[in-house]
């Protein structure tokens, strides 16, 4: 990275020297081409140095200052909010419920979108049936945050549907509190968050499938291989590529997933549900503690660029 | 043997179709149900799956509170520009990466797929000051420059790619004709992008149609608010009116709805960019 930084700076010093020497026709021509790339870029630039390098340049800093944004001379504490942070009590159990919430909801969304994608896939299924059921099964990723949430809490109500069923198959003793209950809150954030999100992974693996060839799917039916050798040594060979995109992607977004949380539990009930970015937004805007939530919210950039540096490195290597 | 094993196998697959299509329909299904239906119907036991009292009534009301229709109209403002500014400055940008070489076009490419990992919350506490100091706070500026820096590098690198697969003759045979790079851009390339530049659109249209956090965060007033900000706001407004809240789900989820269903393909190329490479 730095030895690019050089280099292109190097280059740019370069183009400037070049344009103030000016008028010899061949550096003329390069220099205009550089000011003429930069200024289709210009505006792009500009948004993007104002909008999100100045901002994490910002919260970077917060992290290093004590009561910012509250107090207009914030002093300098070096490293001791990453300490308060890294030793708040409340602060451990919001990793782990956020790694179940991840971890559980990957694993979800992999198998129905895997289960959905080679039903939709298979040869037994017509056309019009498959375009049906691909439309049915890919619209709960059409809605927002709140109104998954809202609808989930509706059926999650005590006296709502969902407790009807489980009374009614005996599946259940007594009315089941899903969202309000510590022992299950967390669960069914995570049982909404699987509904929301599957369809990404139905639709990606179903591209995926149809670009396997059938010449492979043919050799092995001469070799005589049956449909799970087929899945597992043809199939998913071949799209494990995919897989591994989509589980990366899935992983940073739900790392990150504010809204279906906040609007179904908030967190609670007493912290039961609260993952990192709750505990972030609790701390920003309901104890207005800025250098607390933004500490946080580094650790949280930290571990998303991490696995976003794995992403990258992995969509080169399959390009 | 045969024949009886294609049975099993067809018995497994209608099963499975059953068992999906309740789980991914029934709360769609639950939803639309409940914004017929009278208030007092919705937590009977057991529930009524077809309401006696099956009416429009919770549209009706959502359709005379000026209040709400504002929500919808703020969606459909913000996300209108959010998606005509992200395709212009994408497609500029795009045709740099694609047309151009200049020093620090890998750095600036870096960071354009970098940022799309920063978690929004983490822009979110610096932006508390910077809008508020860019006296944007409360503004539809404020969500409209947000939502176009946070989807401007997907457009930027999907319309890049597709442009690396115009072949670069066409450019020159413009140039040839002594038009400029501008007139190459708009009148040659992009009219046979647009397939692609359909896909990217929607994809912006649907994130800046659902954001919530930003739209929560950086508008204060109800005239401010935007559809998924307002939906939730009718939990504490109206002592849980629930068949208006169905109601207005549904009418907040319909433009979206709509693109997929009519323009599936595009939405699928959209959504799976990230994933599948072809």
């Amino acid at each position: 990275m730095i030895g690019q930084a050089a280099h292109s700076v190097a280059w740019l010093a370069k183009g400037v020297g070049v344009m103030a020497n000016g008028f010899k026709k061949q550096s003329t021509k390069t220099a205009r081409r550089v000011a003429v790339s930069y200024s289709y870029l210009a505006p792009t630039l500009v948004l993007m140095l104002i909008f999100l390098v100045v901002p994490i340049v910002m919260v970077i800093g917060y992290t290093f200052f004590d009561n910012v944004i509250v107090n207009k001379n914030p002093v300098f504490v070096g490293i001791k909010n990453y300490v308060s942070v890294l030793s708040d009590k409340s602060f451990w159990p919001a990793v782990g419920h956020t790694l179940y919430f991840v971890i559980i909801s990957l694993i979800a969304h992999l198998l129905i979108g895997m289960v959905f994608a080679l039903i939709l896939n298979t040869r037994y299924l017509n056309y019009k049936t498959k375009a049906l059921f691909r439309v049915l099964f890919a619209l709960p990723w059409m809605f927002t945050a709140s109104v998954i949430a809202i609808v989930w809490r509706m059926m999650m109500d005590p006296s709502g549907v969902l407790n009807y069923f489980l009374l009614t198959f005996h599946l259940a003793d007594s009315k089941v509190l899903f969202l309000a209950s510590r022992d299950l809150a967390l669960f069914s954030v995570t049982l909404i968050n699987i509904w929301s999100g599957y369809p990404f992974y139905m639709i990606s693996i179903l591209a995926g499938l149809q670009g396997v060839s059938t010449d492979l799917y043919e050799a092995a039916a001469l070799d005589g291989a049956n449909a799970p050798r087929t899945f597992f040594y043809i199939t998913l060979p071949t799209i494990k590529p995919i897989l591994v995109s989509l589980m990366m992607l899935d992983f940073i977004w739900t790392l990150q997933q504010f809204a279906l949380i906040w609007m179904t539990t908030g967190g609670g009930p007493v912290n039961a549900s609260e993952m990192v970015s709750t505990y972030i937004y609790k701390y920003a805007f309901t104890k207005y503690e800025y250098s607390m939530a933004s500490t946080a919210a580094v650790i949280l950039l930290i571990a998303c660029t991490i696995i976003g540096i794995f992403y990258v490195r992995h969509q080169r290597s399959e390009a | 043997m045969v024949g009886k094993k294609k049975g099993y196998v067809k018995a497994i697959i209608i099963v499975i179709l059953v068992i999906g299509t309740l789980w991914a329909g029934f709360p769609i299904f639950w939803m639309l149900d409940n914004s017929f239906k009278n208030n007092a119907d919705i937590f009977t036991f057991p529930p009524t799956w077809f309401s006696k009292t099956f009416g429009f009534n919770a549209y009706i009301k959502i359709f005379q509170n000026p209040e709400e229709i504002r929500f919808f109209i703020n969606s459909y403002v913000i996300a209108a520009c959010v998606v005509v500014l992200t395709l212009f400055l994408g497609i500029l940008a795009a045709y740099a990466f694609s047309r151009y070489d200049f020093p620090g076009k890998k750095i600036i490419n870096t960071l354009i797929v970098s940022v799309q990992a920063v978690p929004p919350i983490t822009l979110l506490i610096p932006y508390m000051s910077l809008i508020v100091s860019l006296k944007l706070y409360n503004t539809y500026f404020a969500l409209i420059f947000t939502y176009l820096v946070t989807n401007l590098p997907y457009c930027i690198l999907m319309t890049t790619g597709y442009l690396n697969t115009l072949p670069k003759a066409l450019d020159e045979a413009v140039k040839i004709d002594g038009g400029s790079s501008w007139t190459a851009l708009w009148k040659i390339l992009m009219p046979t992008a647009i397939p692609g530049l359909v896909s990217v659109g929607m994809y912006t249209f649907m994130q800046a149609w659902n954001e919530y956090l930003f739209a929560l965060s950086l508008t204060k007033t109800n005239s401010m608010r935007t559809v998924p900000v307002g939906i939730n706001l009718l939990m504490g407004q109206h002592s849980y009116e629930w068949n208006q809240m169905m109601a207005m789900s549904v009418l907040g989820s319909i433009p979206v709805l709509l693109l997929f269903l009519f323009f599936q393909k595009y939405f699928i190329a959209g959504m799976t960019a990230g994933s599948v490479k072809s």
